[in-house]
């Protein structure tokens, strides 16, 4: 093995600290910021989707209206609920992992796992009843004749956008698997929180995406149709 | 900064607020205020968000190249929206000859 000839050959090491970073501090505001970077691409990913539905909504708004109006709001306030729960029991998790409260951490990361499960399945059952009612694009399609076409851009842009929230949520559940699993074998540490934190910044990405996604698909004909 | 520990009741207290934005906006969209219902609902959607950015992602106590690098993608996403939009709804403008 050769010789460490690092600024820190001389100094007692941390365990999770890599040799090109000065301090434990320094290397979590580095993985911080590395981790915003990636969620300003997912911004302007997402954002497109947005900009998409902008454009159709302003040239088809009684289409649109129409078709939203089929959507379940209780489930999609519910799910909105389930979501924000999801949040808090991720920030409790933070805070458990910077307190050095292993059994609470990992306690807060299941109950997080658990909600964006319900989240999913709630989902799920949405989905389904969508195909039950011919709402779903493509040749099975069935709606008033009047907004035949445009509510079918309005269900591609529901299924696209709710479809692609779902595969973050996925990735989600993939990442706290990961996570529940560094608590348990002792790689999260008090002084080594920072992967609990950077995962909590993608799951509150998540669900900010859904803040917007459920008043923009779910509420925007409540009023117009009975 | 790096070391700060947020207390618990922060985020209870972000949590109630949260639920009672998603409760503002479903009762909103049952009334009928024109163009205000969109307005309405952005607007709570927008505070909510501001709120999970500060509080849960711990942005009130980050860095200021972090604060940088959001501001960007707000911007970015701005001009995405705006040029997108501006080009839209400007198309009905055009006159030939």
């Amino acid at each position: 093995m050769l010789p460490d000839t690092s600024i820190h050959a001389d100094r007692p090491h941390h365990p999770a600290l890599a040799h090109h970073f000065e301090s434990i501090e320094a290397q979590k505001d580095a993985a911080t910021l590395g981790m915003w970077v990636f969620l300003v691409t997912e911004v302007l990913f997402f954002g497109g989707l947005f900009a998409t539905y902008s454009v159709y909504r302003m040239w088809y708004p009684a289409a649109f209206a129409v078709a939203s109006h089929e959507l379940n709001i209780a489930l999609g306030t519910i799910n909105t609920a389930v979501l924000i729960t999801s949040s808090l029991t991720m920030a409790l998790a933070v805070h458990a992992s910077q307190t050095g409260e292993r059994r609470q951490l990992m306690l807060f990361l299941i109950a997080t796992m658990i909600l964006g499960g319900v989240f999913l399945g709630i989902k799920g059952v949405e989905y389904y009843q969508k195909f039950v009612e011919h709402h779903v694009p493509g040749p099975d399609f069935k709606f008033e004749a009047e907004y035949f076409l445009h509510a079918q851009i309005f269900f591609s842009l529901y299924f696209m956008m709710t479809g692609l929230h779902a595969l973050h949520m996925i990735i989600g559940l993939g990442i706290m698997t990961w996570m529940l699993w560094w608590s348990w074998n002792g790689t999260i540490t008090r002084d080594y929180a920072a992967p609990i934190e950077i995962a909590g910044l993608y799951w509150h990405f998540v669900d900010i995406v859904w803040i917007f996604l459920f008043p923009l698909l779910y509420l925007i004909g409540r009023h117009v149709h009975v | 900064m790096s070391d700060h520990i947020v207390p618990r009741r922060v985020y209870f207290t972000i949590y109630g607020i949260l639920l009672l934005g998603t409760y503002l906006t479903v009762q909103f969209a049952f009334f009928d205020l024109g163009a205000l219902n969109t307005i309405a609902a952005l607007t709570i959607a927008v505070v909510k968000a501001t709120l999970v950015v500060l509080f849960f992602m711990h942005v009130r106590y980050s860095t200021r190249l972090t604060w940088l690098v959001i501001a960007g993608s707000v911007l970015w996403l701005a001009i995405l929206l705006a040029m997108t939009m501006g080009d839209y709804l400007t198309r009905a403008w055009r006159t030939y000859g």
